[in-house]
């Protein structure tokens, strides 16, 4: 049982650790539901990659730390993966001073620049032709750096989703595009919102060829992200398209009765840290998850103890020329 | 030298003094469809000068991309109704990425928007939106008059570092003037002439047609060349001293960018204000149509007299 597999034990597990916290911190949230805000640390809408922790932590695993990373609305996995503290994360989820947006971000927009992580983004698709940016941004300066740009399988359906893979294409950009294939657009499935063959057959058709794996199998993810980078590095685009499930609801909120107990209970049982424990032992895993546990319960605490951002940094950080007026 | 080719010096200097500006945009390897990028592919090289599909959102987008990365793009969006197919990219993206991420990253990009009226170019080719810009924290907007204006703006756009809106007037491509390699600071006005009976607060094409328009009166033209920030102090004293406002822009009137100007004159000085805009219809093509939408010297004149 080797080094890597634990490693990618403990990125999943502590990422799952992460997003149950998160969860429960949420509780009541979300005005829209006629909750107090008051009750909970984590306001807003929250969106968990709970059951995802595979795709995440198999493919920054085969990033450095200067590689870059654009994620989703549902980053918190990808944040974790790339080198982002908890303590980090759960302060900015918090809304507090020293989280790494400084509380201006929050779940949404969570970002870590220092691992190279370019943010979390609240609109579909929207990563991509910044992640594509970045990427040129490497190539026009001779870099050896990759981006890995996540995005879901309701983005494939926007446009942008064909611009960028296009664009990194025609301009050969070292970018790893992943598709985190979690079965629903929100409450929709995504299937029946998508004509052809799908995710890949779409970036083959565009230029882009990569893979399909089991995105609950993170030593599949593991070994087709390895593969797929070193192409990456010397020839170009790639695209890895990792099919997992969605255990929670599209949003905190969401309790997801719209979907079908078996085919819930089927994902369950496919609990990719369930499966990657098999090769683990027991001992092993359970210290693993105890770790884990037990960080999470650090960053809480020092999240609920980090101090709220003064009110004038609302001014801050707005644009250097013409800032900090009221009109 | 033309409007066209203070903008082309403008990027030239710029691209040389500093290797991190890049361009991107349509078609211009081939020096643009205004020539304003004219021999920079030739001088500076494919990956500096880069030639992009016709996918808005990624032009935009990857220029936001870029800048985080390190980079200083200067993104063609060719006219502002086009760029409208990089929203997102504009208002979500490059204008709030600083804000969101806490500081984490900036976007020291510039965004090509050109509007105005262009003649027989009908409703998709020929508005001016710098009310939707001017109204997004985040974003620097400015809309240069001249030659001189289309060089020095737009060095300092590409200098500040922020996200600027950058808004050449079509209709002003083959305008000549002097131009020279003179400094400028954004959010500061020009007082074009000075007047003492009514402030006349104007910007891009229409202070030509504010310098044209005939009037008994002595009129004070300001042309505001950043819009925002807009230079307050300036217009304030000079309302101040005459006592009277007209607001003149080419853009639709309703909720224009005048309609801010002058709700501030009014707030801070109780004096008479007027606004004069383009009436709330988009640009028909027939040329008696299109001169409905029309803002020219003699409108100017009659709002003038109406005081």
């Amino acid at each position: 049982m080797s080094d890597r597999a634990l490693a990618l034990y403990r990125t999943m597990a502590r990422i799952r650790a992460f997003e149950n916290a998160a969860e429960e911190a949420s509780q009541g949230s979300v005005a829209a539901f006629g909750a107090s805000l008051a009750q909970a640390n984590i306001r807003g809408p929250l969106h968990l990659s709970t059951g995802q922790e595979a795709v995440a932590a198999g493919v920054c695993i085969n990033l450095a730390k200067d590689d870059y990373v654009t994620s989703t609305h549902r980053g918190h996995g990808h944040t974790l993966a790339k080198g982002a503290s908890m303590d980090a994360m759960m302060t900015e989820l918090f809304g507090r001073a020293n989280g790494p947006n400084g509380g201006k971000g929050g779940s949404m927009h969570l970002a870590d620049f220092s691992v190279g992580m370019l943010g979390a983004n609240g609109v579909v698709a929207a990563g991509m032709p910044i992640a594509v940016g970045a990427a040129h941004a490497i190539k026009i300066r001779r870099e050896n750096r990759i981006v890995a740009c996540f995005f879901g399988d309701g983005a494939i359906n926007r446009g942008p989703f064909l611009e960028a893979l296009n664009w990194a294409a025609i301009h050969a950009l070292p970018i790893l595009f992943v598709c985190e294939d979690n079965r629903w657009s929100a409450t929709t499935p995504t299937d029946a919102m998508t004509a052809g063959e799908g995710a890949l057959a779409r970036a083959t058709a565009i230029g882009v060829p990569g893979k399909q794996v089991d995105g609950n199998d993170v030593f599949a993810v593991d070994a087709a992200a390895q593969k797929l980078i070193a192409e990456v590095k010397a020839k170009g685009p790639r695209f890895l398209h990792a099919v997992t499930y969605r255990f929670k609801g599209h949003v905190s909120v969401d309790a997801a009765a719209y979907r079908d107990g078996a085919e819930v209970s089927r994902a369950l049982e496919n609990d990719p840290l369930l499966l990657a424990a098999r090769k683990l032992s027991e001992a092993d895993a359970r210290k693993v998850l105890q770790e884990a546990d037990q960080e999470v319960k650090r960053a809480l605490k020092a999240a609920a103890a980090a101090p709220w951002p003064d009110a004038r940094s609302a001014y801050t950080d707005v644009q250097d020329t013409g800032g900090g007026q009221w009109r | 030298m033309t409007y066209a080719e203070a903008a082309r010096l403008a990027v030239q200097a710029s691209m040389k003094e500093n290797a991190r500006v890049v361009v991107l945009g349509e078609d211009v390897g081939r020096g643009g469809i205004f020539q304003q990028y004219k021999g920079l592919q030739q001088e500076f090289g494919a990956s500096r000068v880069i030639d992009t599909p016709i996918s808005e959102s990624t032009i935009l987008g990857a220029g936001v991309g870029m800048a985080l990365a390190g980079l200083k793009p200067v993104v063609e969006m060719r006219v502002v109704d086009f760029a409208l197919c990089a929203m997102d990219e504009i208002v979500n993206q490059a204008a709030k990425a600083r804000y969101m991420f806490g500081g984490q990253g900036r976007v020291p990009l510039v965004a090509r928007l050109p509007i105005g009226l262009w003649s027989g170019s009908a409703a998709q080719h020929s508005q001016s939106l710098e009310a939707w810009f001017a109204h997004m924290p985040g974003l620097v907007v400015v809309a240069p008059s001249t030659p001189q204006d289309n060089y020095s703006l737009l060095r300092a756009a590409i200098d500040c570092g922020d996200p600027v809106i950058y808004m050449e007037h079509k209709e002003l491509w083959g305008l000549q003037g002097e131009v020279s390699s003179q400094e400028t600071v954004l959010g500061k006005a020009r007082i074009v002439r000075e007047g003492k009976d009514v402030t006349l607060v104007t910007w891009s094409k229409t202070v030509h047609a504010a310098l044209e328009a005939k009037t008994g009166k002595s009129v004070e033209i300001i042309d505001l060349r950043t819009l925002w920030p807009w230079d307050r102090e300036a217009v304030l004293a000079s309302a101040r001293k005459t006592g009277r406002l007209l607001v003149v822009h080419e853009s639709v009137q309703a909720a224009g960018f005048g309609a801010e100007i002058a709700a501030t004159v009014a707030e801070e000085l109780g004096i008479p204000v007027k606004r004069l805009g383009a009436p709330r219809i988009p640009v028909g093509y027939s040329t008696p149509l299109e001169d409905e939408a029309r803002v020219r010297a003699e409108h100017i004149s009659r709002a003038l007299g109406a005081f």
